[in-house]
């Protein structure tokens, strides 16, 4: 390991990054992980821009001036498209969990578990009968 | 240095929002945290040289994606069911970000102009951004020029997630409903 | 908030301004920060602003759904085509220098229409997107105020199960 305080900010970053992982993972409610999700990504969206940095440099739009030190465009250029698609697939995410309400009642993950579960035991109760 | 205050303020902030994000129950209160932290994160975007990003992350992050959450959030139960801190992610979410961390240490140093990624193609893109180009903006020349097909490719992607939620959301409903009770909405185009 | 009327004054004056924004936005992307995707999302904001003060009926009638679904294939046809017109012009698929004589009057040009294709796409998905939710929303309390009503005029005692039933 290099020096912490040259790298404070990646480190910082990881921690944001795993407040949202942590949202995902451990919380049934779907708007929660959505929302974990988003903070997850904006975490390595940060990460990204960190890369592209450079001390003393400015925003990469030209001055004119041959002596101006420009931080790198190309995370920028990533990251401005990923946020757009990440705001479209998310959408996706929440048309998903309208219906996953309107056929379950429910936005937890484990009811949802447990009603399928239930749904599948009826089935193949049905099934065994119908066999018999 | 003050730059460096600036930067761990912002992400303090954005930490302190993201754990009351963790902790709150209602989903109303969710919504807006997530608002405020893009918004956050815009700013920090700024002070990270990140101009269009943050105005990126600004527009869409704290207004479209609010706005499509809250009205996800009219269809839904605005409560939580109230949960106990589950031992196993968090190890496993502490753990992740132990071997993250692991991983910085390779990384250059924060701010080194003699990086690797800054000695390969980004010279070359602001060098033709000014000659070759002559479009001031070199995120825009990068964007729209020498990434072109990256850009389509997204474009597609926005494309195919509008497509997606247009059949998800205005197709039929899993009960069984007449539809002549839906009064004509034309939904579907 | 639609009979509001100082939400309703100070929405008409701003939504126009929001418009003319996303538009400097969009063509001044080459100069200064910007470009088609922050346009997109400013301009799809003002109808956003729209539907959730004049009401989403409104919104609609001034600019149907038809009329998105147009701008959505159209914005990524432009940004294809932009890249067809280069291939006919004799270059690479999306190489500008073939568009014009002149290298950087051809970059712009090529630039100029990726960027409005780009533009015209985001903004008609973030409004497609928007008017599915807010749309649902709508549809549900349709679908309940008629199974209320079906219950009432069916069963008079059965009213508030069929509204707890209909949606949240």
């Amino acid at each position: 390991m290099s020096d912490i305080a040259a790298q404070w900010n990646y480190y910082l970053v990881i921690i944001l990054m795993m407040l949202g992982f942590y949202a995902v993972i451990a919380r049934g409610n779907m708007i929660k992980k959505m929302v974990g999700l988003n903070i997850f990504q904006t975490s390595v969206f940060m990460l990204y821009i960190s890369m592209g940095k450079i001390d003393g440099g400015t925003a990469p739009i030209l001055t004119g001036d041959p002596a101006t030190v420009y931080s790198n465009p190309l995370p920028h250029v990533l990251i401005l498209t990923a946020i757009v698609v990440g705001v479209a697939t998310t959408a996706v995410g929440y048309a998903l969990i309208i219906r996953v309400y309107e056929a379950y009642g429910t936005i937890e993950d484990d009811e949802v578990a447990a009603l399928i579960d239930a749904d599948q035991d009826a089935r193949e109760r049905a099934d065994a009968e119908a066999d018999t | 240095m003050d730059m460096f205050a600036v930067n761990a303020f912002l992400i303090v902030l954005l930490s302190i929002i993201a754990f009351v994000a963790l902790r709150v129950h209602r989903l109303f209160a969710l919504v807006m945290l997530s608002g405020a932290f893009s918004l956050t994160a815009a700013a920090q975007f700024v002070v990270l040289d990140a101009v269009d990003v943050a105005f990126t992350e600004a527009a869409v992050g704290a207004g479209i994606s609010t706005v499509l959450a809250l009205a996800t959030l009219t269809l839904l139960p605005r409560e939580e069911k109230p949960h106990a801190i589950a031992p196993l992610p968090a190890i496993m979410a502490i753990a992740t970000g132990m071997l993250l961390m692991l991983a910085v240490g390779d990384l250059p140093q924060f701010g080194d102009a003699e990086a690797p990624v800054h000695q390969h193609v980004a010279p070359d893109y602001i060098y033709g951004s000014e000659k070759k180009i002559g479009v001031p903006n070199i995120v825009t020349s990068v964007l729209a020029s020498y990434r072109g097909y990256d850009t389509l490719g997204e474009t597609v992607v926005i494309f195919t997630a509008a497509i997606a939620v247009l059949l998800i959301l205005a197709g039929w409903t899993r009960t069984p409903r007449r539809r002549h009770d839906e009064d004509g909405e034309d939904d579907a185009g | 908030m639609q009979d509001d009327p100082v939400i309703r004054v100070v929405a008409k004056v701003l939504i126009p301004a929001i418009m003319l924004f996303a538009l400097y936005v969009q063509f001044h992307g080459d100069y200064g920060p910007g470009g088609g995707f922050q346009a997109g999302v400013i301009l799809a904001a003002a109808f956003v602003l729209n539907a959730v003060v004049f009401g989403l009926h409104q919104a609609r009638q001034v600019w149907p759904l038809r009329y998105n679904l147009i701008g959505v294939s159209a914005g990524v046809l432009l940004y294809g085509g932009t890249g067809v017109w280069s291939m006919l012009a004799g270059g690479n698929y999306l190489d500008y220098f073939a568009l014009e004589a002149d290298p950087k009057a051809a970059q712009h040009l090529g630039i100029l229409l990726v960027e409005f294709g780009v533009g015209l796409t985001v903004a008609a998905v973030m409004v497609v997107l928007f008017f599915a939710f807010a749309g649902r929303a709508s549809h549900i309390e349709l679908v309940a105020k008629t199974t209320a009503l079906e219950a009432t005029t069916s069963k008079p005692g059965s009213k508030s199960s069929a509204k707890t039933r209909g949606g949240a």
